[in-house]
């Protein structure tokens, strides 16, 4: 088990198994694609309220969770950075935040075309929109403090101290609407014991949280292969790979 | 023990008379928190009514940029001759000699402002217990302000160009404090109870305090590096 670990973090065999694992991870995200959006789209009933219209859940939803997800998955990697000084955990995170700052714009850019015909209005200073702008400031600062640094490896660390001091924020966002309830619909999915969803609604949007997920991770493995070809171009072992 | 305290007042009293040797640089910070809360009648409209509704907000506003200028060359004249490579190498903790820095900065910038403030409420036509609480957040935010702010700064000091990129980092985690003060400040105008506001800011305060130092000493061992 540990040794998986530890061969999983040296560059070289993080290289091969993600080689590996991208075509299946690749084909999965498909299929929950095509069978989420299928059951989003034909399957699942019309709101009482809402019509047709509310099917943008089904982007938004999943949009919005990963881009709290992935801002967290890099606070935990920084920290394995920070204490095991894992160089694959610093390269895993900043190949995330481009995806994670793309997710919080896709949430925002879909729950803003969601609000014009729900609330009448493209924009409102609602504590979780507000909260998720923020999240996209914190995404751009830490793009912008990483690329104003020439040297790699002072910039992992300098963004890693940023997202942890950033990570703040997650909890916010998450408590706001307990805090500030104001236009935003409460939680509706979190309430396992009796969900005010529907199952046949429901489903479709964990499939397309689970398809969110599975492509979050195709794509950050690919990047993170590309970075570590890059950072690692004078290592011995991508001169064996590629001669 | 006694090193590290005579370690800390030596660094606090170092920088506070730097700051007194150059007094017009004093000044700025003020004269800009001044200058921002005029152009707001200039701007949106001199009615007493409006600019007592958007007072909480253009002054936090205006304190937050204020913070933010003047933290800008917290590390910067230490960073350029050399004596934050030797606070680095000190075998005190670095994180208490930081606070003595930031303490500094608060007395020279933050303290002022507190001292301000009551006229430019008097300019916005706040009630008084408005202007009142307009103290006490300041009092307990601009600390805050000061301890968040050399976080960013620390980060960036060895940038050439940290100024604007400094403000990107540090605004978005200044909102926290920005929506509880002005929240503060309009309830207490609108004759309703504050405390749940002011401890809130005050928790803040006690996070920043115990975990900014950290992560500021930590900040300026990766710009040095």
């Amino acid at each position: 088990m540990w040794t998986f670990f530890h061969k999983l973090a040296s560059p070289k065999h993080f290289y091969r198994i993600s080689g590996k694992l991208i075509p299946w991870l690749g084909t999965i995200t498909v299929l929950l694609f095509v069978t989420g959006l299928y059951f989003g789209l034909f399957k699942a009933p019309p709101d009482y309220q809402q019509g047709e219209s509310y099917r943008i859940m089904f982007v938004h939803v999943p949009a919005a969770w990963m881009s709290m997800f992935i801002y967290t998955f890099m606070a935990v990697l920084y920290a394995i950075h920070l204490i095991w000084n894992i160089k694959l955990a610093d390269v895993m995170a900043s190949s995330s935040a481009a995806m994670g700052a793309s997710f919080t714009f896709l949430a925002l850019v879909t729950g803003s075309l969601w609000g014009k015909p729900m609330w009448g209005t493209w924009w409102v200073w609602d504590a979780r929109l507000t909260s998720e702008l923020i999240l996209l400031f914190l995404y751009l600062g830490y793009i912008a403090l990483v690329s104003a640094i020439d040297d790699k490896r002072t910039a992992a660390r300098a963004g890693g101290l940023l997202i942890l001091v950033g990570v703040v924020n997650i909890p916010i966002i998450h408590y706001s609407v307990e805090w500030w309830n104001t236009l935003h619909q409460g939680p509706t999915v979190t309430k396992l014991d009796k969900p005010s969803i529907h199952a046949s609604m429901l489903l479709p949007l964990l499939l397309m949280a689970l398809a969110f997920q599975c492509y979050y991770f195709t794509l950050v493995l690919v990047r993170a292969r590309t970075e570590l070809l890059e950072r690692e171009r004078r290592s011995a072992w991508i001169k064996e790979l590629f001669g | 023990m006694n090193g590290l305290a005579s370690a800390f007042l030596a660094i606090l009293r170092r920088d506070l008379v730097l700051a007194f040797r150059h007094r017009g640089e004093l000044a700025n910070p003020l004269l800009f928190f001044l200058i921002i809360v005029t152009l707001y009648p200039l701007g949106v409209s001199p009615d007493p009514e409006l600019l007592r509704r958007i007072a909480p907000g253009v002054i936090w506003i205006a304190a937050l940029l204020a913070a933010l200028f003047s933290l800008e060359n917290l590390f910067r004249s230490d960073f350029d001759d050399g004596s934050l490579e030797q606070m680095l190498l000190s075998p005190r903790s670095l994180a208490l000699l930081v606070i003595a820095k930031v303490l500094a900065h608060w007395l020279v910038s933050g303290l002022p402002m507190l001292l301000l403030a009551p006229l430019l409420a008097l300019l916005l036509d706040m009630p008084s217990r408005a202007a009142w609480t307009l103290e006490t957040t300041l009092a307990i935010g601009t600390p805050l302000l000061s301890l968040i702010g050399a976080i960013g700064v620390a980060l960036t000091v060895g940038l050439k160009r940290g100024g604007i990129l400094l403000t990107l980092l540090i605004l978005p985690l200044y909102i926290p404090v920005l929506i509880f003060a002005t929240n503060a400040v309009a309830a207490a105008g609108a004759g309703m109870p504050v405390e749940g506001q002011l401890y809130f800011l005050a928790a803040l305060l006690t996070l920043a305090l115990t975990l900014a130092p950290v992560a500021i000493a930590a900040a300026l061992r990766i710009s040095m590096s």
